[in-house]
């Protein structure tokens, strides 16, 4: 990675590092906490469906598996949040590898693979809500005890300031994979899987590593989630609104680039927190909103808004190119 | 260095390939000819691991290799192109050959600059930020081929990289093949450009439904009555000869 790889990420993450210092307003803050929440999971969607082109519709898999083992390992037994948050981790990216195993090893493509995940989804919810372990359909509530050797602030300026440092390690992860051996052989996969096997490229070990490295960012969202909220249940945690969520951002921001999960968080909820301010009488705006973004995305945008606004810069530059080619010639 | 060995295989009813026998040794241009659906695709597809043989053993350097995925032949210098190009359309000329070129070079800079190398050698130099998409058939032929060369192979498989190409620039890729072979990369090519097959290649072999019929210098291999009858029909080389006598 070199320089002109870091700085734009560099950039972004000091100036939004900024932000509590002239905004402390406890309404927006919890607003781009949670846009930052829903932006890193969407990140790790974007690394299996961005780059990888194994498009699931079930990253609350993953989501709920990281709200779920953190919350229970500190009820149950008293694991310290912090220890909490790098195991839910791990079983993240464990329950990714799992999934992928079985469906990338028997072949799964395009829409089979969505439902698959759809299905391991639906799955691990119904069984959240039936078990008593989890708590069933009362779900789980994280002892309120304000330390930070809890992962609790009293000051959601912490909490943000920690969220964005994992959205900045995350972006920093997929700029990673974007100049690796790693990401372009998992771009290869995504464009044509036999003339990347045919190039050495062993498909399966590639998908797995994208699955795993996916299943483990996003639950690390859920897990912050949990632990901002203090409460989750299978309804929340292992939702099909978070399965649509973690994919809608990309797709609007931009799949398969390192800034489109996060352009597409901030569009996205943004318009709807502004939809609810004009509109908020009317239950679910917010959700028409997403809907009518999506349908835009996909009529005129692509390649999502920094696919858009790449096009834009392009015509610009034909444009300056052509404009002096015609200042030359009226020259000579 | 290859040793097919009595290699088939069974599309339900049909018998794409029929326990086809082919020895490669290092070095050198073999063509691999025969009319359309005689199975050479398939046997090229059983070499490099796409598909797998219902019956019959390949052998690479000693090493058999019937049971291993593509990736591993890659691995061990098995080079293959598609007869329908593949690119990966949403990347440039240049990301999709360094692709090939990280199978031996791990760091983004060496593979980058390999992968230039290689354009530059196959005459896509002017084209290495162009995205692949857009290439011309002839372009995409050559990309496929410079993908290919990038993995370093020891043994090249070209399924029919001169189809679909005009005269001229049939006449510039020949060399380019010719010095792949120069630098002692083995070549096993599949062609139907008859005029390439003779200029290229010092030994065919020839497969007709399924069953390797002949083998041999490409003159001898066309003056073949058996290889005459497969591509023109039962009693073809009968009918020639006489047409020949007559005309003498």
């Amino acid at each position: 990675m070199t320089a002109r790889d870091l700085i734009p990420i560099a950039v972004l993450t000091i100036l939004a590092a900024l932000l509590p210092l002239v905004v402390t307003s406890s309404t927006v803050l919890n607003f781009l906490v949670f846009t930052l929440i829903v932006s890193l999971g969407a990140q790790g969607w974007n690394i299996l469906g961005g780059f990888g082109g194994q498009f699931s519709f079930g990253h609350a898999a993953f989501f709920g598996t990281g709200a779920y083992v953190t919350a229970i390992l500190q009820l149950r037994y008293g694991v310290n949040a912090w220890a909490g948050l790098a195991l839910a981790t791990a079983a993240g990216a464990l329950v990714g590898w799992v999934i992928g195993f079985l469906s990338f090893r028997s072949g799964l493509r395009g829409s089979y693979f969505a439902l698959v995940t759809l299905a391991f989804a639906e799955v691990f919810r119904i069984l959240a809500n039936a078990a008593s372990f989890t708590g069933g359909a009362a779900g789980l509530l994280i002892k309120l005890d304000v330390r930070p050797a809890n992962l609790q602030f009293d000051d959601r300026a912490v909490f943000y300031w920690l969220v964005l440092a994992f959205v900045a390690a995350t972006l920093l992860l997929t700029r990673w994979i974007q100049r690796s051996r790693f990401g372009a052989q998992l771009v290869a996969v995504r464009e044509n899987e036999d003339a990347a096997k045919a190039l050495g490229v062993d498909s399966l070990k590639v998908k797995l590593r994208a699955i795993a490295l996916s299943g483990g960012v996003t639950a690390l969202s859920g897990c912050l989630y949990a632990q901002y909220f203090l409460y989750i249940d299978a309804n929340i945690a292992y939702g099909s609104w978070i399965s649509v969520e973690l994919l809608l951002a990309p797709i609007i921001g931009g799949v398969g680039t390192v800034f489109g999960p996060v352009v597409g968080a901030l569009t996205l909820h943004g318009l709807g927190e502004v939809a609810k301010q004009f509109a908020g009488r009317i239950p679910g705006i917010d959700l028409i909103v997403f809907g009518g973004v999506l349908v835009l995305a996909v009529a005129f945008a692509r390649g999502g808004i920094l696919g858009l606004l790449e096009r834009l810069r392009d015509r610009g530059r034909g444009m300056v190119a052509r404009g002096t080619k015609e200042v030359s010639h009226a020259g000579r | 260095m290859l040793a097919v060995d009595g290699v088939s295989k069974r599309f339900g009813g049909l018998m794409a390939v029929d326990s086809a026998t082919l020895s490669l040794e290092p070095g050198g241009i073999i063509g691999l000819i025969g009319p359309n659906g005689a199975g050479k695709t398939t046997l090229f597809s059983m070499i490099s691991g796409f598909i797998a043989p219902t019956d019959g053993r390949i052998r690479f350097e000693g090493t058999d290799i019937t049971a291993e995925e593509p990736h591993r032949r890659a691995e061990r210098g098995i080079g293959r192109t598609f007869q329908i190009v593949q690119p990966f359309a949403g990347l440039t000329v240049c990301e999709n050959i360094a692709v090939g070129a990280y199978l031996r070079h791990a760091k983004r800079a060496d593979a980058i600059a390999k992968a230039r190398e290689v354009a530059r050698r196959v005459g896509l130099g002017p084209e290495l930020d162009r995205p692949a998409g857009g290439l011309t058939v002839a372009g995409r032929k050559r990309l496929e081929l410079a993908r290919a060369l990038a993995t370093e192979p020891k043994l090249l498989l070209l399924d029919e990289v001169l189809a679909g190409l005009n005269p001229s620039e049939i006449r510039d890729i020949i060399p380019v093949i010719r010095g792949i072979r120069d630098e002692g990369v083995t070549i096993l090519m599949i062609e139907h450009v008859m005029q390439a097959v003779m200029n290229l290649c010092e030994r065919v072999y020839v497969l007709a439904q399924g069953r390797m019929i002949a083998e041999g210098p490409p003159a001898a291999v066309c003056a073949d009555a058996r290889v005459i009858e497969a591509y023109l029909g039962h009693g073809a080389a009968a009918r020639l000869k006489a047409e020949g006598a007559a005309h003498g």
